[in-house]
């Protein structure tokens, strides 16, 4: 199939989710469930990757700083700026591509096979609607917060190996965190973080849905929704950053 | 009743159906039966919407089925009950949480009588302390029977049943088929069934279509089956010795003779 037919095919299926939905009450379980699967499911890996990024940033950013005419507080600064920008809407939302890409790739690809998903479009469910839909929705709504969490986290752990290593005081962190704040990187974060998190449900849902044959095309439908995934996520990030930070 | 006109559909350059028209008869088990790739499973598919025909029409009480508007296919889905190869259950839910879906989708019944619904379809499909186990832990049959109470918890028209005795042992197939046969009387359904399994003709064939390589190659009932003359029709169902005699056997309970060189016909006339 070429690259067109599939993009045709991807955007047919993102316009055969808006239908009226069959019974608002089942739609909204559904929502809250997957907003549970994949916002609490991905919380775990979200605060280890997180806070291990704000650390090694905070290091290797104080290992580059060797100038004595450059405060302290600048490594603070450029932890803050690199994990908002960069790291916690970029790196967190390229893991969450392979926690919570495959999940959807493979749950969806499972249900085809098994003729599930035939068996709600005989019970008159828009199957696109019922099943796609509250995974893009929850992952819409999920994802930036854990985005937001991310960066916390990754901003106190770099003021945590900063003053454990004792390359620089706590006063010295937390006045670089204030210095020269600008609000616009977190609102670019945030349309990177909704960007990304529709890329990471929509995709693998779309591989998911379309998948025929067995056991073994369910894995190869998820490999391939998470690395088409990775590969949009970084081609967006670039376009995001080329249009927004001019 | 539903009506098939002529319908083709094809994949790629392979056309699987070549023009097929049947009928199928109201409040009685229809089998579509065929050897596998005969095309039985695609036009099954066509029937309940799940493939779109290239041409011709189907027909629910003279509605074209893929004339309609999505709204209008989805109440005619309604009134469909299916029954899958695989029995197609849910497997995140629990048994009583699979057959309470459609009415949780369908219906504003509070959650007292849809639980009366419920064990209402399972003591029908013979099932009990069941509710709460999950598909997996269920043995083959069972999933059948949850895979009926399912769809027939909505009170369907139209009972479609996908090889409904694939992978179960003889025993539990002639449960299966007494409930479809039971299930059709019961509650006056138009059962349409597709399978190979030799039993099922015999037991519940009230209208039986035979597929080869796409075309409707015999049509009949489980009494005319004996008597047929298509060549091809017996090499499928009599494939065995075991089965030619007992194909005898039937022969000579209704007939008093073993006669396979003369056709129905001529022996009624005797």
């Amino acid at each position: 199939m070429t690259l067109f037919t599939e993009f045709g095919r991807y955007l047919l299926m993102i316009k055969g989710m808006f239908s009226k939905p069959e019974n608002g009450k089942m739609y909204w379980k559904e929502l809250m469930h997957q907003c549970s699967e994949i916002g609490i499911g991905s919380l775990g890996i979200v605060v280890i990757i997180s806070f291990f990024m704000g650390a090694v940033s905070a290091l290797q950013t104080a290992y580059q700083l060797v100038s004595p005419v450059i405060p302290k507080s600048t490594i603070a600064q450029i932890v803050r700026d690199t994990v908002i920008l960069e790291f916690a809407p970029t790196l967190v939302c390229i893991v969450l591509a392979g926690v919570v890409g495959s999940k959807i790739a493979s749950e969806l690809g499972n249900m085809r096979v098994s003729e599930q998903i035939d068996a709600l479009e005989i019970m008159g469910i828009n199957t696109k609607t019922y099943l796609v839909l509250p995974k893009i929705g929850a992952a819409l709504i999920t994802i930036p917060m854990l985005v937001i969490l991310s960066a916390a986290l990754g901003i106190w752990g770099g003021r945590l190996a900063g003053v454990l290593s004792g390359i620089l005081s706590p006063t010295e962190y937390d006045k670089g965190l204030l210095g020269n704040f600008q609000q616009y990187n977190v609102f670019f974060a945030l349309v990177k973080a909704y960007t990304f998190a529709f890329i990471i449900s929509s995709i693998p849902a779309y591989y998911g849905y379309y998948v025929t044959g067995g056991s073994l095309e369910i894995g190869r439908a998820s490999t391939k929704a998470v690395v088409v995934s990775c590969v949009a996520i970084l081609f967006a990030d670039y376009v995001l950053a080329a249009l927004l930070l001019q | 009743m539903i009506e098939v006109k002529n319908i083709k559909k094809g994949f790629g350059d392979k056309l699987v159906l070549k023009d097929v028209s049947v009928v199928m008869q109201a409040g009685k088990c229809n089998l579509i039966i065929g050897a596998s790739g005969s095309g039985k499973t695609v036009l099954m598919k066509c029937l309940v919407g799940l493939f779109v025909p290239d041409s011709g029409q189907i027909l629910y009480n003279g509605e074209d089925f893929n004339a309609l508007n999505e709204e209008d296919k989805k109440e005619i889905r309604k009134q469909i009950g299916m029954l899958f190869q695989g029995s197609a259950l849910f497997d995140s839910l629990t048994v009583e949480q699979n057959i309470m879906f459609p009415l949780n989708m369908f219906t504003n019944d509070n959650y007292p009588t849809k639980l009366k619904r419920v064990n209402e379809v399972l003591e029908r499909v013979n099932l009990k302390d069941v509710n709460k186990k999950f598909p997996a832990e269920l043995s083959g049959g069972m999933k059948k029977r949850v895979g009926i109470a399912r769809a027939i918890v909505l009170n369907p028209k139209y009972l479609f049943c996908d090889e409904p005795n694939s992978g179960l042992d003889p025993q539990t197939s002639l449960v299966i088929d007494k409930l479809i046969k039971e299930i059709t009387t019961e509650y006056n359904i138009t059962t349409i069934v597709n399978t190979h399994d030799m039993n099922s003709v015999m037991e519940i064939g009230d209208h039986i279509m035979y597929m080869h390589q796409g075309i409707k190659e015999w049509e009949g009932n489980n009494k005319e089956i004996i008597f047929s003359k298509n060549e091809l029709l017996n090499e499928f169902i009599f494939a065995s010795e075991f089965l030619k005699d007992a194909k005898d056997m039937r022969m000579l309970e209704q007939t008093g003779k073993i006669d396979n060189d003369r056709n129905m016909d001529e022996l009624l006339k005797e």
